[in-house]
């Protein structure tokens, strides 16, 4: 059971550069850490199984010889990025483009930091995210050896999205994927980041544990997308940990397909009043596999507002995990905090487990959580029946519809338009079933 | 084109249709009246195969075939439309998604080819028109947020595209003001030639005084009890349905 902690134990500190004392302190938390198993509440409904059976700790990723067609896959059509591509875990240069980049904005690689963006990424790594809190956010401390830094200084808005690609491709031995992305948003300003995380093609043999973290400071605004679009086969346990001072907006979307070992954790800090948190999530998964997203919002000070909507379809015999949790503290007045979990089974055997908490210590606040599993409308599928659509094809409009009226809210209509076919492709099997979600994209 | 010969129906095991028995031949307009809990609604239903709304006798021939056999998707592009009472919202999915795949659905059926995307537009843009929705509604979600005129609109909207042999319209003009009214009465009226019939079910006389019936009919209790020309509804108006139901007995 604790075979990876004890190799853990056994693995030195990645980097001799700087970023030694952290792995040095992930190291430390490790060494104390209990192992999760299934009589964890934070690890209740999903099995750590899949990451037991292989030796994936054990090497790091190579960068493929060949890179035809990765390009293609680190695009988006429409959408013009700053783009920071690694492969395998490792940084890209050929598929990476950072050009022309605005004045006082730092978008590096760790690795290629210069001194004084070292100082700044010391400043902030590690400042929002509670990795002992986290275990897999203390064994990426440890391991860690590169990572992205985006700094936006004062009043500056960033033209282009930033977009952070982590592609994994087969690979015959195991091996493990530290990713980090660091971005602060100084007062006043604003950017869009992509992290994107992908696979070509469907044998994959690697474990990504993976650390965002976002500080925005007053006034800030940020509109982050996290797209876990991996492979089955691509485990992943991760989270989002951001900060957020007064009058800042923060506006996250996520997704995620199934796998056989996908958990997300969103922690979203509200530090300074008039903080504002939207965050939306997509998830999807099918066949065996399982998804398990862990949010919460931390409301510490007044005047703070979270939307939070989380929508699932569950297929076969597949799992989701939900679990929200909005803790109001005792100083949080007049927080207006509002959270939705709606699922869709489109099986007997599909699972959902799903939890939102409220946490409440202040007065006078306003809040609302709801959950609801169900199965798709039969009223809905009647009425698309009276007018000649097949049932299955009806099916399939309306399970897509239930994720869509989040998807078509995204800021960026390049993205709406790149998740589509991605999105209907993966519960319509029979590609006729999905030609009127298709169509009438073109007429957008 | 239409036969109803004694049907029954029951719907959670209630029996609603108690016998009905009416003929709808090609370019005639009919309407069906009758109090509260006559079964009006409950005609539309059947016809359509909503799960749940159960023939327990009779039969039901539509177009030489036998209507209760076929699935309610055959039913739809073998001509039969049915205008909702209380039109479903589909929230995520566009108008313009499900008037294609609508049309493109009874094409096939049809062996006719699906319309290519400009064709189809101007054809959808063509009908908003028509009945006075602005091409926004469109793009957004099946009735989502519509009121509810705009949501009758809507179903005379499809209606008008998918050109049924015959429609059923279920209270189209409930809750309607008189502009809407109009609208709905236009687009019926448009549509009718000698080949396409319709069943209008309504409370009131008012919307036949914009689409003119060639047969009125009262349900009550589940059966037709008593059959006219437009001036039974106009008598209808004016004495209510209690004299009928009197003399049914």
């Amino acid at each position: 059971m604790t075979q990876v902690l004890q190799q853990l134990t056994g693995i030195r500190p990645q980097s001799s550069g700087w970023l030694h004392s952290l792995n040095e302190a992930g190291a430390a938390v490790v060494r104390n850490a209990v192992w999760p198993t299934r009589k964890t509440e934070q690890w209740k409904y999903t099995s750590l199984r899949a990451l037991e059976q292989m030796d994936y700790l054990g090497a790091r990723g190579q960068i493929p010889d060949d890179l035809t067609g990765m390009a293609k896959l680190c695009s988006v059509d429409n959408l013009d990025t700053y783009k920071i591509v690694f492969v395998n875990g490792s940084y890209c240069a050929a598929l990476s483009s950072v050009e022309s980049l605005e004045a006082n904005v730092d978008l590096v690689t760790f690795a290629d930091a210069d001194t004084q963006q070292i100082v700044r990424i010391r400043e902030s790594l590690g400042s929002v995210v509670e990795s002992d809190q986290h275990l897999f956010a203390a064994v990426n401390n440890q391991l860690l050896d590169d990572g992205v830094f985006l700094r936006v200084g004062k009043n500056v808005q960033l033209k282009k999205p930033v977009q952070v690609v982590w592609l994994t491709s087969g690979s015959e031995i195991p091996f493990h994927i530290p990713q980090r992305f660091l971005m602060v948003l100084e007062a006043n300003a604003s950017a869009s980041a992509v992290e994107h995380f992908i696979s070509d093609g469907e044998s994959q043999a690697c474990f990504t544990h993976g650390v965002t973290e976002i500080r925005l400071a007053d006034g800030a605004r940020c509109n982050h997308y996290r797209l876990h679009l991996e492979a089955p086969g691509a485990l992943h346990v991760g989270g989002v940990y951001a900060a957020l001072d007064a009058n800042s907006r923060f506006d996250s979307f996520h997704l995620a397909l199934g796998g056989a070992l996908k958990r997300i954790d969103v922690v979203v800090n509200h530090n300074g009043p008039g903080a504002d948190c939207v965050l939306n999530g997509v998830y999807l998964p099918r066949e065996n596999q399982q998804v398990d997203y862990h949010t919460c919002i931390e409301h510490r000070v007044p005047h703070c507002t979270t939307q939070e909507t989380f929508r699932g379809i569950v297929a076969d015999s597949a799992k989701a995990v939900f679990n929200g949790r909005i803790h109001i503290h005792p100083d949080a007045q007049k927080t207006l905090a509002r959270l939705s979990n709606k699922n869709l089974l489109l099986s007997d055997k599909a699972e959902v487990d799903t939890k939102p908490e409220l946490e409440i210590y202040a007065d006078d606040v306003q809040c609302a959580h709801g959950a609801t599993v169900a199965k798709l409308d039969a009223n809905a599928l009647h009425y698309f029946r009276t007018r000649g659509v097949s049932q299955r094809e009806a099916e399939v409009m309306l399970s897509f519809g239930f994720i869509n009226e989040l998807i078509d809210k995204l800021a960026q209509p390049a993205l709406v338009h790149y998740l589509r076919p991605v999105l209907t492709q993966w519960f319509a099997r029979d590609p006729s079933l999905v030609r009127h979600l298709l169509d009438a994209q073109e007429q957008v | 084109m239409l036969s109803i010969r004694n049907l029954h129906a029951s719907v959670d095991d209630k029996a609603i249709l108690n016998g009905l028995s009416l003929e709808v031949r090609p370019g005639e307009v009919h309407a069906i009246m009758g109090p509260n809990g006559s079964g009006k609604s409950t005609t539309g239903h059947v016809l359509s195969g909503r799960p749940g709304y159960e023939a327990t006798a009779g039969s039901v021939e539509f177009l030489g075939r036998d209507l209760l056999e076929m699935d309610t998707e055959e039913r739809a592009r073998e001509g039969l439309f049915l205008a909702f009472q209380y039109p479903v919202e589909i929230p995520g999915v566009s108008n313009m998604e499900f008037l294609k795949a609508a049309l493109d659905a009874q094409r096939e059926h049809r062996g006719e080819s699906p319309l290519d995307a400009v064709s189809f537009m101007k054809k959808a843009r063509d009908i908003c028109k028509a009945v006075n929705l602005d091409q926004s509604f469109l793009k957004r979600g099946v009735n989502e947020g519509f009121s509810g005129g705009e949501k009758k609109r809507n179903e005379i909207m499809q209606m008008m595209l998918l050109e049924p042999k015959l429609a059923i319209l279920d209270e189209t003009d409930s809750g309607l003001d008189i502009d809407a009214l109009q609208v709905v009465a236009q687009g019926v009226n448009a549509l009718r030639n000698p080949e396409r019939a319709f069943i209008v079910i309504t409370h009131y006389q008012r919307l036949l005084d914009y689409i003119v019936p060639d047969y009125v009919h009262v349900l009550a209790g589940g059966r037709i009890i008593k059959s006219g020309d437009k001036s039974l509804a106009l008598e209808l108006e004016e004495k209510g349905y209690g004299w009928l139901e009197d003399e049914a007995v």
